[in-house]
């Protein structure tokens, strides 16, 4: 029996396979990342009776380099009363969580590399739940801040739209997980994996249907996703938080938006679906997971309106919340019985 | 204690959600509007005085210009307005009424599309905009092949229409009309039963039966209301006696009460112009008022008299006796009237417009006061206005 990969046993190749999976998984959620713009772009056109990007290469496949690019070029501007630093560094403040959060989900099971087993994710927390839940509070940090310090009105109140939306939603989306580490008895996401890894009904979605539906709602307000998109908000701020922001400060929050769904379908897909499990290699079934989800959550942006302020904030604590309570009574309830 | 302030924010005359540019001056409590004051005039381009140093045949054109996406239904008010002045209105063929019938339910059809993909969009439902803009443009097509124009039109004349209809045209409006209560299924299947759209819409921008009559609204911002008032039906011009149609009224006072009249109106329309198309038979499109319409091309071509007659027509137009007309119309925003005043010159002496944009937006304070940011949005999108009707 091979031993596990460790600083302790042999530190060198443990720092290069940790770059290695790093710049991989970095990577992969990079391309992923500029090639959900396409996607979400043709998809929605074909929903709404039009092509999408066609014109820039075969299919419009260079579409998000071009956008890319096209964004790289515009002139940086800062606004002259705006706060300088937190202008900024909002736009990382909300890139970075987005991007580590994804250390934790299990890509794969294991794998040897010289004579020792490597798992495949980068880091595997005891506490992983509790690590994907800072980071997720984390970003909105970026949002509020940008809209602060953009010193515009309309991003200030997409700010505060979007503080209140993220403590509304956050208790809810976590008392919904509890309900599913009542049942692994483990806050590390591998233990949940392989608490998941019988037959494909023991997928806790089918366990937990309700806590299922609860997180991804609530991961749709978390991510200021259609029709819990009130921070940004188009018609009626104008884009809200990111209203002054331009090149490739925008491109960020733009990245940091389409990285936050990534992770969130994965996330999704760790509690609940059995995370890498299924009939192909694990990285594999794990990336079709994340695209359903991506898809979902594209077709609910072409199908939904936008909900109210004040009709969030009463789903979030007088129907989420309450519905999160009841299954984790429920969940206990069969656990000890 | 912490002091309680408001926040002045200038929704507009930037801004993709006020159609155009309307600058809305909110103070806002949080997000609670506390006070709505609109400022109006960006786009005021003068329209009723231009019209005093034009020919009465010269000043059509600008009136294409006042509700842009209603073109016919100006030219329509227009050309029955001075019609009447020139007390012809008896006159007009058979097939102009049926035609100007069919062309101006049509247009009620088109601004309706607008409004409903621009309020969808507002609320933040993209799909819809979009297929209401495919059908829109069906429509814009058939302009086309009838005027020329997409958008400004300029089609009717006084004394009946400018052009006969183009081959094949009574085809096409059948085609449409057979295919659109189906699409209007397809935006009410996206949104009817939503709850989400039912949420932002129902009970949001409330306006009593008796303030809207104060206020004068009119269309279906009265009809949403409950007032059963409908200038086609009630003071009925170009014929539309002869037609069968309801007039849609809802009790809800509300957003969601005003979206379903519109839709239903749709779908009344259709309905008219099926009669319309059956009504129709060929004739003649003019009036047979030599001294008002121009003369067939053929006759300007081949005779003396008839270069001579619409020469004179051209340069100096035509000069009702004095005396003063107003003529209301049913435009698919409510009613738009034209007071005419001739002084027996070639011009207009004077021309007011009554736009029920202006109107209607009057309502607007009353409606969002005391409601969130978001439902301001919902109230510019129910008024259903357009700034290049209310600036003129």
């Amino acid at each position: 029996m091979p031993e596990l990969l460790s600083l302790s046993n042999d530190p060198l190749l443990f720092i290069g396979v940790m770059v290695a999976k790093i710049l991989a998984v970095f990577i992969v959620v990079v391309l992923i990342v500029a090639y959900a713009t396409y996607a979400e772009r043709k998809i929605i056109g074909r929903m709404q009776t039009r092509l999408g990007p066609t014109m820039t290469g075969p299919l419009g496949l260079l579409q998000p380099i071009a956008d890319g690019l096209k964004l790289f070029f515009k002139e940086d501007i800062v606004p002259a009363q705006s706060s300088k630093l937190a202008f900024i560094l909002a736009p990382m403040m909300i890139l970075v969580p987005a991007f580590i959060t994804i250390a934790v989900v299990p890509f794969g099971d294991t794998m040897t590399v010289g004579g020792y087993v490597v798992p495949l994710q980068i880091t595997d927390l005891n506490i992983g739940i509790l690590y994907i839940l800072a980071m997720a509070g984390l970003g909105v940090y970026g949002i509020v801040l940008a809209g602060w310090a953009s010193n515009n009105k309309y991003s200030l109140l997409g700010g505060i739209r979007s503080a209140a939306q993220m403590i509304s939603y956050e208790l809810a989306a976590g008392l919904s997980i509890i309900a599913v580490f009542m049942l692994s008895e483990t806050l590390s996401l591998r233990g949940i994996v392989e608490a998941q890894s019988g037959s494909i009904m023991d997928w806790y979605v089918f366990s937990q249907p309700l806590a299922f539906c609860l997180f991804v709602v609530t991961s749709l307000a978390e991510i200021n996703r259609t029709p819990f998109d009130l921070p940004e908000a188009e018609t009626e701020l104008v884009s809200g938080f990111c209203t002054e922001y331009s090149s490739m400060k925008y491109a960020l929050f733009f990245m940091a938006e389409y990285a936050n769904m990534i992770v969130v379908s994965a996330i999704t897909a760790t509690l609940f679906l059995g995370g890498p499990a299924g009939p192909f290699l694990g990285p594999i079934n794990l990336l079709l997971k994340v695209f359903f989800f991506m898809f979902l959550f594209i077709w609910i942006r072409a199908t939904f309106p936008r909900v109210r302020y004040d009709q969030l904030m009463f789903m979030g604590w007088k129907v989420f919340l309450p519905l999160a309570l009841l299954n984790i009574v429920i969940t206990g309830a069969v656990v000890v019985f | 204690m912490a002091t309680k302030e408001t926040m002045t924010i200038n929704m507009g005359p930037q801004h993709p959600s006020t159609h155009g540019v309307l600058q809305l001056v909110l103070e806002l409590d949080g997000e609670t509007v506390v006070k709505a004051v609109p400022h109006i005039g960006f786009l005021h381009r003068g329209v009723e005085k231009l019209s005093e140093n034009r020919s009465y045949h010269r000043a059509l054109p600008l009136t294409d210009r006042l509700d842009y996406l209603a073109p016919m239904s100006n030219n329509l008010g227009y050309v029955l307005a001075v019609e009447k002045l020139l007390g012809i209105t008896d006159q007009i063929p058979e097939r102009a009424k049926v035609v100007r019938v069919m062309m101006a339910e049509l247009t009620r059809i088109k601004s309706h599309l607008v409004w409903l993909a621009t309020h969808a969009l507002d609320i933040g439902a993209m799909t819809v905009f979009l297929y209401c803009f495919r059908e829109r443009e069906a429509i814009m097509d058939m302009y086309e092949k009838l005027s020329g124009a997409r958008m400004t039109s300029n089609y009717f004349r006084v004394g009946g229409l400018s052009l006969d209809l183009p081959e094949g045209f009574e085809n096409d409006v059948r085609d449409f009309i057979d295919a659109m209560p189906g699409h209007i299924d397809t935006y009410e299947g996206l949104l009817t039963g939503n709850k989400i759209w039912q949420k932002r819409t129902i009970g949001v921008a409330k306006i009593s039966a008796e303030d809207a009559i104060d206020i004068g609204l009119t269309g279906p911002a009265l009809r949403g209301s409950g007032v059963d008032w409908d200038l086609r039906r009630d003071n009925p011009y170009t014929g539309y006696e002869d037609y069968d149609f309801k007039v849609i009224t809802r009790d809800g006072c509300d957003t969601f009460d005003r979206y379903k009249v519109r839709l239903d109106e749709m779908r009344e329309s259709c309905k008219i112009i099926y009669q319309a198309l059956d009504k129709l038979q060929p004739g003649p499109i003019l009036a047979d008022v030599p001294s008002v319409c121009l003369p067939a091309k053929k006759d300007v071509v081949n005779s003396i008299e008839g270069l001579i007659h619409q020469f004179k027509i051209i340069t100096e137009g035509f000069k009702p006796e004095p005396g003063e007309v107003y003529q209301g119309i049913e435009a698919p925003k409510g009613e738009l009237g034209y007071y005419m005043v001739s002084d027996g010159s070639a011009n207009p002496f004077r021309m007011k417009i009554r736009p029920p944009s202006f109107v209607n937006l009057q309502a607007l304070p009353q409606m969002v006061e005391g409601s969130l940011l978001a439902d301001v949005i919902a109230a510019i999108g129910t008024l259903d206005i357009v700034l290049g009707e209310i600036d003129r």
